[in-house]
């Protein structure tokens, strides 16, 4: 995997993405990378917000030796199989180089987790942990995948703690992307009439309104009417 | 340097355009006025695409909504928070107050919770039932005509219940509860503890042809894009000026402080514009005070002159004294029959549907003044921070926690949806020991010298805090459910937040008839100073277990008609 091809093709956007690969001049891709990184970003930003994307988006952490790593580690924890999509394919590895430099705190865990797992590969079989057959890597992450809950997190040997933080950021990564959401089956963020919880979510979950309460509740057919009161406060419309 | 200084006179300069400053620049400009309204933040409309964040996903942001730039995630609608670059505050000796700034128009409405709760007979009236503290110089029945006139204006969703302490009003209907609340409720009145629709102010039904009808998308701290939720500019700024008011908004524009002249009248104010970074003069027959408890606070301690040389309006001493913030504590729980939910669209109005008011006697605790419960939990968007510890709760079945692989795909669907947060919002009892004062040692990037606080909880919030969490583990015990983390103890003050962090500080100019001990009188006026007026919720005396934005708004709209009164009668 290329990252950086990849990175740049979340940078770019679809247009200027396209105008890149056609080989325009240094000059006029720089020139559509800078207005095209902010749309593809379009969150409602400040101006001071949006310059401190840019700067971030601009700068490497990772080497690509790193980056190839963090993918293998990536596609171990959510692979895409059985049909199924996998941290890859929601371009995960990116999301954790932006993570690392927008939260610095996480440079160190990160990296030197990375650095342990090629010295522990190479102890045990004499290669880079990238490198190795998917049996030796599993056989490594086995030894650290599986914390002791009843120990506080921080407590834990800095390669357990570095794995629980890549499981983490990969299925952050993974379930906040459109991919993700839809196999988690969010349904919400689209305009909706909220008219309670479905009967046979009710009957799933033993619990059931009482009509007392019910009453109380809006009439939804009615909500374009506008609201009046009599002086009491009764709702009249 | 020269101050440039505008030659056009208002009759009212408005300071801040959070809730006070809105709801007064409203009032006044409908009486026909001339307003300023001067802003430190910039210009903000919910419903303009380059500000919006309403109906955003997660993946439209790099970092996935996470809060490392805004302090409650990239989507919330707050512009600043307990920290902003050039512009610090300190802390005293034994203190850790958070100051939660907003720097926009609309100010801190445009995030807030909407929780609108009317402050009851007894919550003006606290020194009376407990000794502790001071009553207000006004009661329920003075500021009931108000309350009312604002929830007609705005809108509120909510009940009539005839509770003694929470009292009734001119609500919309209110939405039916999610799961997660029927489990809360089902729990809390195992207790005893009741429950009751919520009070919030999202229109669940039309108020007027000028504002939009919630659509449940349960975004409101990002502001809505068709106003359907309270907040300043979209519901009490907008309106002003689209019905002919004559408003000039000064926004970028930092308030140093208020001029005065020989006899020590108000003039009007000198501000910083931030864009230019030069101070600059406006004239006003009237200022009106509504920055936030502690700005307009530190704006009149550093409008020092002859006639006023311990700040505007301090022959007191009082101001910036009995600063109090509301106590906080929380817990989040696992409830195992929420397990394995079917998912669809609950996303409702943004936070609660149901809540539990203040529901004891404190003559049989050991402590004074009351809280109120809110809840949260369901089917949330995911964002940074979702399928963390993704399956932790399998240590409650004897099953494997951690791994790798698709197996990990299972547990979040099995635990997505099964967490249920309660928290409890209580009332502090106001001490003139907690304060803030201008730190001489320090400016703004802007020159202008900052705050320093001084804040200490005592053994009353400590106490309530204690009694928070036993409750909050009887009802989680109620729901099925496994309390999570550590029952904070006496080594951690019980869990009580830090001051400020409930968002909620106010009592830094209060109000009294006896003008050695407070700041401003009964209608909100400098008793010092006749034509400088104050909106915000420096004035409260005490804070109650309610959330104060309602409050202020009705006292705003009060002060409004006491000032065009006043003007009428040449008082002023």
């Amino acid at each position: 995997m290329d990252r950086r091809k990849s990175l740049k093709s979340i940078l770019l956007g679809g247009v200027a993405g396209g105008l890149a690969v056609h080989g325009c001049s240094p000059k006029s891709e720089a020139i559509a990378e800078e207005s095209t990184v902010l749309k593809s970003y379009t969150y409602g930003r400040t101006p001071k917000e949006v310059q401190r994307d840019q700067e971030l988006m601009e700068e490497v952490f990772f080497n690509d030796h790193e980056m190839e790593t963090i993918a293998v580690l990536c596609n171990l924890i959510l692979p895409s199989d059985d049909g199924l999509k996998g941290a890859l394919d929601a371009e995960v590895p990116d999301f954790i180089e932006f993570m690392s430099k927008d939260i610095p705190e996480l440079q160190i865990p990160l990296r030197g987790g990375l650095m342990w797992l090629d010295h522990k590969c190479n102890t045990e079989f004499n290669l880079e942990f990238k490198v190795a057959s998917e049996a030796q890597q599993k056989n490594i992450l086995d030894t650290i995948a599986y914390p002791d809950p009843s120990v506080p997190q921080d407590q834990h040997p800095l390669e357990i703690q570095f794995f629980t933080l890549m499981r983490n950021l990969t299925l952050s990564g993974y379930y906040s992307t459109k991919i993700g959401i839809e196999e988690l089956g969010y349904k919400g963020n689209m305009p909706n009439v909220w008219d309670g919880v479905p009967e046979d979510v009710l009957a799933q979950h033993g619990v059931a309104y009482d009509e007392e309460w019910l009453a109380k509740c809006v009439d939804q057919s009615k909500r374009a009417v506008i609201a009046e009161w009599d002086e009491q406060g009764n709702l009249i419309t | 340097m020269q101050i440039k200084e505008s030659s056009k006179i208002y009759d009212v300069i408005i300071v801040g355009s959070g809730a006070g400053g809105g709801m007064a620049t409203k009032i006044l400009s409908e009486a026909g006025l001339k307003v300023a309204v001067v802003e430190a933040g910039p210009f903000f409309d919910p419903a303009d695409p380059e500000q919006m964040t309403q109906l955003k996903w997660p993946y439209e942001s790099p970092r996935r909504g996470a809060s490392t730039v805004r302090p409650f995630g990239d989507f919330d609608s707050a512009y600043g928070g307990w920290e902003i670059e050039g512009e610090p505050y300190t802390n005293g000796e034994d203190t850790d107050f958070k100051w939660f700034r907003s720097r926009m128009l609309g100010g801190r409405t445009n995030h807030w919770g909407r929780i609108s709760l009317r402050f009851g007979p007894k919550d003006f009236k606290r020194k009376d039932q407990d000794g502790l503290g001071d009553n207000w110089p006004i009661g329920y029945e003075d500021v009931k005509p108000y309350y009312d006139k604002v929830d007609k204006l705005i809108g509120v969703f909510g009940t009539n219940e005839g509770l003694p302490n929470d009292p009734d009003g001119f609500f919309l209907p209110p939405p039916k509860p999610r799961l997660h609340e029927l489990f809360y409720i089902k729990g809390a009145r195992k207790s005893n503890i009741p429950v009751y629709p919520s009070r919030m102010s999202m229109l669940t039904k039309k108020i007027n042809n000028e504002r939009g009808v919630c659509f449940y998308c349960g975004q409101c701290s990002r502001a809505c894009q068709v106003y359907a939720d309270f907040s300043s500019g979209t519901c009490l700024i907008f309106p002003a000026q689209k019905s002919g008011g004559q408003i000039d908004l000064f926004v970028n524009c930092m308030v140093r402080e208020v001029t005065t002249d020989d006899e020590g009248r108000a003039t009007g104010v000198s501000y910083i514009n931030k864009e230019d970074r030069k101070e600059y003069k406006l004239k006003g027959k009237i200022v009106v005070l509504a920055a936030s408890a502690c700005s307009s606070a530190r704006i009149l301690l550093n409008s020092k002159s002859s006639q006023h040389p311990n700040g505007l309006g301090n022959s007191s001493d009082i101001v910036g004294k009995y600063l109090h913030d509301s106590t906080g504590s929380s817990r989040v729980s696992f409830i195992p029959d929420l397990m394995n939910r079917k998912t669809y669209n609950e996303d409702g109005v943004g936070g609660m549907h149901v809540y539990t008011p203040w529901w004891l006697e404190n003559e049989k605790l050991d402590f004074p003044r009351g809280y109120h419960i809110e809840m949260w939990g369901g089917l949330g968007m995911p964002g940074y921070g979702f399928g963390f510890n993704v399956n932790d709760f399998n240590k409650f079945f004897g099953l494997t926690v951690g791994g790798y692989g698709n197996d990990l795909r299972k547990d979040v669907k099995k635990y997505y949806g099964s967490t249920i947060g309660i928290s409890g919002r209580g009332e502090s009892v106001a001490q003139k020991s907690n304060y803030c004062e201008i730190d001489p040692t320090k400016v703004d990037e802007y020159g202008i010298p900052v705050l320093k606080f001084h804040y200490k909880w005592t053994d009353h919030e400590i106490k309530q805090v204690k009694h928070m969490h036993d409750t909050f583990e009887e009802i989680i015990h109620n729901m099925g459910g496994e309390s999570l983390g550590k029952k904070p103890g006496e080594d951690e003050n019980y869990g009580i937040l830090a001051p400020g962090e409930i968002i909620h500080e106010v009592g830094t100019t209060r109000m009294g008839n006896d003008k050695k001990t407070s700041v401003v009188n009964s209608y909100q006026q400098m008793h010092d100073v006749k034509n400088v007026f104050i909106v915000d919720a420096g004035p409260f005396v005490s804070q109650a277990d309610k959330n104060p934005t309602w409050t202020i708004l009705a006292l705003s709209w009060r002060t409004s008609d006491f000032i065009i009164e006043q003007l009428k009668q040449q008082n002023i």
